[in-house]
């Protein structure tokens, strides 16, 4: 396989004080390829999350996107690179509706400026409608078209996961990141969710990096796995590598028992 | 859910086939402000001649509050940066408006070096022109200064940034009752530069300054002059073109990006969203809007520029507006304001009620504050989110059954887009 690398993190490091949460991680996301972070709680996984997207700089070690390097930058500013992200605890715009949370991610993509809103210019007409017809082709891909003005806080867990999902991909990236996409979920749910992910990397050209506890969703759809413990790298691999690693065994179950492959990790 | 064969197209691609015709663009750019001309010329020309001087104060008022009112809506509810001292770019726009028409009249316009500035020329004459560039200066002038006010805004939240505009506020207020006071018409001929921008009149007020902003009926001089008193044209022109570029920004990726700062910072930010200067975009934009009102209010007649006027209290009454009406609601805040500018004077209106009913004569004033501070309470319980919470009136369900398809009929297309998709 040799796929082009959109994202690369070189031995990302960061302390909290006297306690390192990540030490000497290293991913490489191909593009349109789909990669799966596991750990068990606590082991640094949403940490890295905030590394890639800017929230937390890291100490030592490279984040390359492409040709950019993103470590440094404001989130914003990786956003507007090409990664986005959901969250784990979700964080929609309340108040706003479904259809205009995804229109503000889709914003950051338009050139018109303050004068030419207030002018409504040709071009801004132009945005503004493309705009809304994106927005709405989102919703329809995620499924949740028929609640487009609804409130975002009014929404059922499940499609609030899926809003998120929406408006990530809404500011054009070229890898995704995703936070317990099926977290909360019951097992119909969690069964559309995974054909869902797999098809927005043909639809959207992006690879996905994803974060998640249900170790048959990432074992089955997951290329590349990283498994993390204490923030540091324990095992990297394709999926039939990782259930066979005593290391990962070790870190899930807690003592070496290799005739019991982790088939469901701890929630 | 369709097979992913089907690439969904980023904005770019969109947007080149969606370019509009430029004539249409023209006209959907223009009719909102054409129509608020219209609506302040017949408010000048045709309602307030009919109404009693007081009411047309009222009116003026009214005008003035919505301004300040909508300026703030910009920050405190659009945004949600709670600023609580929005008085003070109120102050700076009044006294910079008021220095450039009273120096301006004397120096530019030759004004005979009498008691009092008069208003001079016609309606759009020389002196309704300065008037108009004071405005713009007074703009200016509180768009520097929410600039140098925003950039803490950056660093602090909540309770933190109330007190630092708190503060901004009381400074200014202070400052400006320690200036010495103004030069008389003929002391002022020749003063210079500096003791233009430094003698503000001190804690009394800012004296001199010519009322363009009156309800006088204008056209209506004996000797058939125009005397220029088109205060109500004015300020309706200024809040018609206020609210339009409100509600343009509101549906804009500006606007939008100021709610999803309001709603979830982290999120905003994670969106693409650049929180910092999306905030500082807010406060200088709030603060232009409050300098113009204040320029409105300084030329305003019986209304005193002074620095016990502009303070704290002034602050707090237009937060009240923004609550009241529903932060971030255009037309909410404006029914806020009209309300609230309007219920005190009713409340005085009872006095010969209640003296009737109870048969001893009553004081409109020894009443008047605490009803006034009740009926905001029972709001506030009654309504926590405000009259029309973050909605529109235009949200509203009867709005959107009987006036929105009918608006459609007669506007879409030309005056309005069309939705670009049917959709179930």
């Amino acid at each position: 396989m040799t796929a082009k690398i959109a994202l690369e993190a070189k031995q990302l490091s960061l302390a909290f004080g006297g306690l390192k949460a990540v030490s000497d991680f290293s991913l490489r996301v191909p593009e349109r390829g789909l990669c799966g972070l596991i750990g068990p709680n606590g082991a640094g996984k949403t940490t890295i999350f905030n590394l890639l997207t800017g929230v937390y700089q890291p100490d030592h070690g490279e984040i390359w996107l492409g040709g950019t390097r993103l470590d440094g930058k404001k989130p914003s500013a990786i956003a507007l690179a090409g990664l986005a992200r959901t969250f784990q605890n979700i964080r929609l715009f309340g108040e706003l509706s479904v259809i205009d949370n995804v229109r503000t991610a889709c914003g950051v993509r338009a050139r018109s400026g303050l004068v030419r809103s207030f002018l409504r210019t040709p071009l801004f007409l132009a945005e503004e409608r493309a705009m809304i017809e994106r927005s709405y082709d989102l919703l329809d891909v995620l499924g949740i078209a028929h609640r487009a003005d609804e409130q975002a806080k009014s929404l059922p867990y499940g499609d609030q996961r899926r809003l998120e999902i929406a408006r990530a991909l809404a500011t054009e990236p070229k890898v995704l990141l995703l936070d317990e996409p099926v977290a909360g979920m019951n097992t119909q749910e969690k069964h559309e969710m995974r054909s869902l992910i797999v098809s927005l990397r043909e639809r959207f050209d992006v690879g996905i990096l994803l974060i998640e506890h249900d170790m048959g969703l990432v074992m089955e759809i997951c290329e590349e796995i990283t498994v993390l413990d204490h923030g540091v790298t324990i095992a990297s691999g394709n999926a039939a590598g990782i259930q066979e690693n005593p290391a990962v065994i070790e870190a899930y179950l807690g003592a070496p028992e290799p005739d019991e492959p982790p088939s469901q990790g701890p929630t | 859910m369709s097979a992913g064969d089907r690439r969904t197209r980023s904005l770019a691609e969109r947007v080149t086939e969606l370019r509009p015709n430029p004539l249409v663009a023209a006209v959907r750019s223009a009719w909102p402000f054409v129509i608020a001309i219209v609506i302040a010329f017949v408010l000048q020309a045709v309602v307030a001649p009919a109404m009693s001087p007081f009411k047309a104060k009222m009116l003026l008022d009214i005008g003035i509050a919505i301004v300040l009112a909508s300026s703030l809506n910009i920050v405190n509810g659009m945004a949600g940066q709670f600023s609580i001292g929005h008085a003070g770019f109120m102050m700076i726009g009044g006294y910079a408006a008021a220095v450039v028409t009273y120096y301006g009249s004397i120096k530019l316009l030759g004004v005979p070096l009498g008691v009092d500035v008069p208003v001079i020329g016609g309606f759009m004459g020389s002196g309704d022109l300065l008037f108009l560039a004071s405005c713009i200066v007074g703009g200016i002038f509180a768009a520097v200064a929410g600039l140098v006010v925003g950039l803490p805004s950056l660093r602090l939240r909540g309770d933190y940034l109330a007190i630092v505009t708190l503060g901004f506020g009381e400074i200014l207020r202070v400052l400006v009752q320690q200036t010495p006071e103004v030069p008389s018409p003929k002391e002022a001929a020749e003063a210079g530069l500096g003791t233009m921008m430094s003698h503000l009149g001190g804690a009394l007020s800012f004296t001199g300054t010519p009322t363009y902003v009156s309800p006088t009926p204008w056209l209506e001089n004996a000797s058939g002059e125009q005397t220029g008193h088109a205060g109500i044209f004015f300020t309706y022109l200024i809040v018609g073109i206020l609210l339009v570029l409100i509600y343009r920004l509101k549906t804009a990726n500006q606007g939008r990006r100021l709610l999803a700062v309001r709603e979830n910072e982290i999120a905003a930010e994670a969106c693409g969203v650049n929180t910092s200067r999306t905030k500082v975009t807010a406060f200088v934009l709030a603060a232009f809007f409050a300098g113009v009102g204040g320029a409105l209010f300084a030329h305003e007649l019986g209304a005193t520029l002074s620095p016990k006027e502009l303070g704290f209290m002034k602050s707090i009454d237009l937060v009240i507006m923004v609550v009241l009406g529903g932060m971030g609601s255009i037309t909410g805040v404006v029914c806020a304001a009209a309300f609230l500018t309007v219920l005190p004077e009713l409340l005085r209106t009872l006095a010969p009620m209640i003296t009737n009913l109870i048969g001893v004569s009553v004081n409109p004033d020894a009443y008047r504050m605490p009803l006034y501070a009740l009926a905001l309470i029972l709001v506030m319980i009654l309504r926590p989110q405000g009259l029309f919470g973050i909605r529109e009136l235009w949200d509203l369900r009867w709005w959107k059954r009987y006036v929105t398809p009918a608006w459609t009929k007669i506007a879409g297309g030309w005056l309005i887009p069309r939705a670009p998709k049917d959709r179930p």
